[in-house]
């Protein structure tokens, strides 16, 4: 099954209430996806730096902390188990160092304002343990998931990073997955799971090096077969896609204020003014994007 | 009477509705609130009128005998989905598969509903006001699909008996669906539908009718054993 959800701000005033606001869409959508759950909030840049979300898993973070500095300069922000870490470090180089030297600890994302954080475990507990409701931010989207193409862990959990600033949620399922990935491997795109969705998402940012993200995600859908919806999250805004069967749902809300979508109305329902908001449903095999 | 789904249980206001005490003449309810909750008044058997105000999820007025139950907003999958009896009037948009193995009664739609409308019908009345998506009226076996707007790719894939009546422009037909004849007995019938429904702005000859070609496998007698 799994829930997707994703809000994306026209107006500024809700700024500070965008992680409270999405924590209560996750927790509505825990009845779609009991497993894990997991976010991506995007904040305007404060400075040139960039922010690498890191999952530390068991490693403790002073150890971390200690070691890290001894590659680069960082300034670290701990999550609960996860880190955001903050440098001016290009992803070229940051990118080689973790994987070199960090083998412990998995990348979740990175970028100039996207900060990612998943995990096993109930949405409501999951949401709970990384504060989002003290989250402010421009836009973001989540997901809770119930597991069906891997096992129940935190690489199995989305969203999945598919380059800088940008990131998948994904509701349903690819059949071509294992094919696809030894395709893009070919390409030299590395996956850590045996997940279908981050298959789409190293598809996505395999193609995103040549083509837009509408285009992009227009050829998704002769080459991913499957049942999905797909938000995308971009530094600028979020994009949505259903496939042509369009089996998975989704529902879109929009206001002066807000763009919200989520897999069913009811995770929306505590959003400000929803009543009178146009809603509707993404029409299958249409690209929807709002912000890029 | 008025039921407020942010004060009380989804299980115990089906509950009451469900098992409506005869004896009392209460017969008009309100259900405020309903936040998207799902099945909202499924199973209902008795003649009573219920307005929801609000948006709704899944399977709302679900296996619906005899109730009229009005949606001041937009439902999920599977509004009325195996309704026998009765009337469903949807004041917003529909999810996919309204109307969903319907056996009777009559369901309306003032706005659009998606895919798969009327899938498996088998002898319900659907009235859409706007348009239908992909796949509607899919291996539907008896009743009427009536469409003022438009209809999606592969209308009436597989169909059997039922009536297909659509006022706007269809993508595509399904397999074995053919655009038929309006005769008189049509027409009239459709005058019919839209009077029920207070459709006054279109004219039942205005619509072109689909139906079965009764091609496919099971219309074969030699392929009966």
């Amino acid at each position: 099954m799994c829930g997707i959800v994703g809000i994306y701000l026209k107006n500024e005033k809700l700024k500070n209430s965008l992680g409270s606001l999405l924590s209560k869409m996750l927790i509505n959508m825990g009845s779609r996806g009991p497993d894990s759950a997991g976010f991506a909030i995007y904040k305007k840049e404060e400075d040139d730096k960039f922010k690498y979300s890191i999952c530390i898993n068991k490693l403790n973070f002073d150890d971390f902390k200690k070691k890290i500095h001894e590659y680069t300069e960082v300034e670290l922000e701990k999550n609960s188990d996860h880190v955001i870490l903050k440098t001016s470090t290009k992803p070229s180089e940051m990118l080689n160092i973790l994987k070199k030297h960090f083998k412990d600890v998995a990348l979740v994302g990175y970028g100039k304002s996207i900060e990612i954080f998943k995990q096993v475990g109930d949405p409501s507990e999951v949401v709970k343990k990384f504060k989002l409701d003290d989250y402010s931010g421009s836009h973001a989207i989540g997901h809770t998931r119930m597991a069906t193409e891997s096992a129940i862990t935190t690489d199995g959990s989305h969203p999945y990073s598919t380059g800088e600033d940008e990131c998948l949620v994904h509701n349903g399922s690819l059949s071509n997955h294992n094919n696809l990935r030894r395709k893009l491997k070919k390409d030299g795109v590395n996956f850590d799971s045996e997940n279908d969705t981050e298959v789409a998402a190293g598809y996505i940012s395999n193609n995103l090096s040549k083509k837009n993200l509408k285009e992009t995600l227009k050829d998704s859908l002769k080459d991913l077969d499957g049942f999905y919806t797909f938000i995308t999250g971009t530094k600028n805004g979020f994009a949505v896609l259903r496939d042509e069967i369009a089996c998975k749902p989704a529902v879109i809300a929009e206001t002066d204020d807000y763009v919200a979508i989520a897999s069913e109305f009811q995770a929306m329902a505590h959003l400000p003014e929803v009543n009178n908001a146009k809603i509707f449903e993404p029409e299958p095999g249409v690209v929807y994007s709002w912000g890029n | 009477m008025e039921l407020d789904l942010k004060k009380l249980e989804l299980r115990n206001v089906n509950d009451k509705l469900q098992n409506l005490d005869r004896k009392s003449n209460e017969r008009d309810f309100t259900i405020i609130n309903p936040e998207g909750n799902h099945a909202i008044c499924a199973g209902l058997d008795k003649e009573m009128n219920v307005i929801i105000k609000g948006h709704v999820g899944y399977y709302c007025a679900g296996m619906n005998k005899k109730a009229t139950i009005t949606i001041e907003g937009n439902v999920g999958t599977g509004v009325a989905e195996n309704m026998m009896s009765g009337k469903v009037h949807v004041k917003g948009n529909a999810s996919q598969s309204a109307g969903a193995t319907a056996h009777g009664g009559l369901l309306i739609i003032d706005g659009d509903a998606s895919s798969r409308c009327g899938i498996s019908m088998k002898g319900a009345d659907i009235i859409v006001k706007g348009s239908v998506g992909h796949m509607s009226g899919f291996m539907s076996q008896s009743g009427n699909l009536i469409v003022c707007g438009d209809a999606g790719e592969a209308l009436g894939d597989s169909l059997y008996e039922t009536n297909i009546y659509i006022k706007g422009n269809v993508k595509s037909l399904g397999a074995d669906c053919v655009e038929k004849k309006m005769d008189k007995k049509h027409i009239n019938k459709l005058k019919k539908f839209l009077k029920d429904a207070e459709i006054k702005n279109h004219k039942a000859e205005s619509f072109k009718r689909y139906g079965s070609a009764r091609k496919l496998y099971n219309f074969k007698i030699d392929n009966n054993y």
